[in-house]
């Protein structure tokens, strides 16, 4: 154990540091469920890949910067800590990049890895169903076989990014005569193909984060099918283990939160009677911080050679509970001020976006499979308990 | 950077912990409970044989000079066989103490001498510390260091009385100890003798933490095994949803408080003066799962968790007990609250790791 930087990585650290400052917008951009803003955050995106800086864990050839996991963890500290904008493409780069790397041919890596790190394409995610949620494997949208191409009729739901984005990816139901979750296949679609309608669905915050796309006779090229025709599950649940683990959420976003918590409390407790708010505070802090000693305890023994365990499933509970639990905090600490949206600059000054956040962090314990989920998959997985 | 035990580590764990799995069993808990001493002979050979008593001491002393990083997970093993000999806080308190006197040159050769009867096996050194009552197994040592406002003493057994106090976990035998300070017996004191007890509480705090952490495995891992058992309206309990749940909920406080932990043994041995946030947050966190687990273990045992013959209560009383010795939830938390509310305290991802944590400056070039 030895929990020093080295010389090469304290430099990297510098190197991004220099970079962001140089690079990362002045102005707040508009937020990536506008119109105007997703645009913005595309050309965010192509900046960022201008610099090999758009994902650095990917290989060269992709665009990336081959570096190791503690070096994302020093890249991704560095972000936060400029307050760069989000990532309008996470979906791509997260979530489809990697299994892409792991399951598509050199042919597809070659279509897709590049466009998608450079900005170009913009992914959303096609999962859910109106009667698949949590239970996905009771996915009823069907790709038929016809020829080189499979024909897409149904319906997908909580599509993220998808009312802006160029390209959805999901499951599809390729064998007709199968149940559960057998004769799934993971397929890429192009969202502006012919018989594809995308209906926003507004979120909390008024914004359409996420949408309905409904597939009317969809002819995708079979050049699409990411891994074997009815080997969709598998290669998705090795997607949704990347989203659980280490790649979605990032610590130093909650480390950074709970600095600026102190922060505010640091102005506001002499004028704060809830006598539990110290405690939240504290714990906030410490949760941040435990957070972020998780990882890179992850982040070593992956670099060492090692697997991640079941225990990662433990993460997205801690997180997105974290999440909710900076915001309640922050909130509590504006008191009947809270609820107001900011406007003047004085109030953004004053309330910044603690509120935007909260309602965002309000999603957390439900995307990427609920808590309730997650503590089933602890319970089953993690420490043996009888399914049935 | 690199934050994983290696494998010799591991494998000291494995085999220290097969050892207490197979000799430290419930009844001879059970038998230890009866017992005038509270003790098991042979298990303090055994102890002393895999190397528990000189693990810690330095080299120089005959002694092994490992660390604490060596030494946190044989103190998880010890949390996890809930067992009652007091090896962990002999070894790592007052073994840190005797240690940090004689790196600090004070009283080198009688100290050089009992840190030889340590390692050796041959004489028994407790220490307390005034943020416990009540000193464990006080009474078994041949030697206490006791503390006196700032100053720091070395007192012989027959120089103190003891008074036995009865402790809700059976296993424990508290002592309050009354002694007579005297020039004689002083071996630290003024600045030197606040340190080091600043550094006594540290190692204190972080010895319970560690076993609260095993005492927490444990206790999920036997509600995990009597809920595939236990069956009620033709299936398992295990197989509710509110069961898993409640099991969930503690393995999640655990998966997150065993790198704080690890990273406080660390930090006590690397950056004594960055250790109290990182004890505090490690002995908070880890007093939770303990209490956490404590609660929903007995909950999944039904009225059998309620009972004395069910084996649970030796690990539940364990973590009750653990969880508030060496400061409870409140001290370290309040410890944690006054650096949050320095205006200097760096906060946030760059200063968790690296240089600049352990300097705990700003310049990016540190």
């Amino acid at each position: 154990m030895d929990l020093l930087y080295t010389p090469s990585q304290t430099q990297f650290r510098e190197e991004v540091r220099a970079w962001l400052a140089a690079h990362v917008p002045a102005k707040k951009l508009a937020s990536f469920d506008t119109a105007e803003g997703f645009e913005q955050h595309r050309q965010w995106e192509k900046t960022l890949a201008a610099g090999n800086w758009g994902m650095v864990t990917w290989p060269k050839e992709y665009g990336g910067r081959a570096c190791d996991l503690i070096e994302w963890l020093i890249f991704e500290e560095e972000y936060y800590r400029a307050g760069a904008p989000l990532r309008v493409n996470q979906n791509g780069i997260f979530l489809l990049g990697p299994t892409l790397m792991e399951y598509g041919t050199e042919a597809q890596k070659e279509r897709f890895i590049s466009a998608m790190a450079s900005g170009e394409e913009i992914w959303a995610q096609a999962w859910s169903e109106p009667n698949a949620g949590s239970d996905m494997a009771a996915i009823r949208c069907r790709a038929d076989r016809d020829g080189d191409d499979y024909v897409i009729n149904g319906q997908k739901i909580w599509s993220t990014r998808a009312v802006f984005a160029d390209y959805a990816f999901g499951l599809f139901r390729t064998d007709p005569e199968s149940s559960r979750h057998h004769g799934l296949s993971f397929i890429l679609v192009p969202l502006d193909s012919p018989g594809v309608t995308v209906r926003p669905i507004e979120q909390l915050n008024g914004l359409p984060g996420f949408a309905e796309i409904f597939f009317d006779d969809v002819r995708v090229s079979d050049f699409n099918l990411l891994g074997g025709e009815n080997q969709g599950w598998q290669i998705a649940m090795s997607t949704a283990g990347f989203e659980r683990g280490l790649m979605l959420r990032s610590p130093a976003r909650f480390q950074q939160a709970s600095r600026r918590l102190v922060e505010l409390y640091r102005k506001r407790r002499n004028d704060i009677l809830d006598l539990s708010i110290e405690d939240s505070v504290v714990r906030c802090y410490m949760d941040a911080e435990a957070y972020a000693l998780s990882t890179y305890q992850t982040a070593s023994r992956l670099v060492a050679g090692g697997h991640i365990g079941a225990e990662s499933s433990c993460n997205k509970i801690f997180w997105s509970e974290l999440d909710i639990r900076i915001h309640e905090t922050a909130l509590s600490l504006l008191g009947a001020r809270a609820e107001i949206e900011p406007e003047t600059a004085e109030d953004h000054a004053e309330l910044g976006t603690w509120l935007d956040g909260f309602l965002f962090s309000q999603s957390g314990p439900i995307y990427a499979g609920t808590n309730e989920i997650q503590r089933n998959i602890i319970a089953e997985r993690m420490l043996g308990m009888p399914r049935k | 950077m690199d934050f994983t035990f290696t494998d010799d580590q591991l494998a000291f764990r494995d085999s220290v912990g097969s050892m207490l799995e197979n000799e430290v069993t419930t009844a001879s808990i059970r038998e230890r409970w009866t017992g005038d001493s509270g003790e098991n002979g042979d298990m303090l050979n055994m102890l002393n044989e895999m190397g528990m008593n000189s693990l810690l001491v330095p080299e120089s002393c005959g002694g092994l000079g490992m660390d604490l990083v060596d030494f946190v997970l044989l103190a998880d093993a010890c949390g996890k066989a809930a067992l009652p000999e007091s090896i962990v806080e002999d070894a790592v308190v007052a073994g840190g103490l005797l240690s940090d006197l004689l790196a600090s040159g004070q009283h080198t050769d009688q100290v050089q001498e009992l840190l030889g009867g340590v390692a050796a096996g041959d004489i028994r050194v407790g220490c307390a510390h005034i943020i416990n009552p009540y000193s464990n197994f006080a009474h078994r040592k041949d030697w206490m260091l006791l503390a006196n406002g700032n100053d720091v003493h070395l007192v012989p057994k027959s120089d103190l009385k003891f008074t036995a106090l009865k402790s809700v976990d059976p296993s424990r035998r508290l002592q309050k100890v009354d002694w007579a300070p005297s020039r004689k017996t002083r071996v630290a004191e003024g600045e030197v003798g606040a340190g080091l007890q600043r550094a006594t509480l540290n190692r204190g705090a972080l010895a319970a933490a560690a076993q609260l952490l095993g005492l927490a495995q444990a206790m999920v891992q036997q509600a995990v095994d009597y809920s595939a058992t236990r069956e009620q309206f033709g299936k398992a309990i295990g197989t509710n949803q509110a069961v898993k749940h409640l099991m969930a909920d503690c393995a999640v406080q655990i998966e997150f408080a065993k790198p704080v932990v690890y990273r406080a043994a660390y930090t006590v041995g690397v950056a004594p003066q960055r250790a109290d946030w990182a004890v505090s947050h490690a002995k908070t966190a880890a007093g939770s799962a303990a209490e956490l687990s404590a609660r929903n273990a007995t909950q999944v045992h039904g009225a059998m968790g309620y009972t004395w013959e069910c084996d649970l209560h030796i690990w539940v009383k364990r973590a009750w007990a653990l969880a508030k010795e060496w400061g409870d939830a409140g001290f370290h938390k309040n410890r944690i609250h006054e650096w949050l509310l320095q205006p200097n305290a760096l906060l946030g991802p760059e200063f968790t790791f690296g240089k600049r944590y352990i300097d705990h400056s700003d310049s990016a070039a540190a």
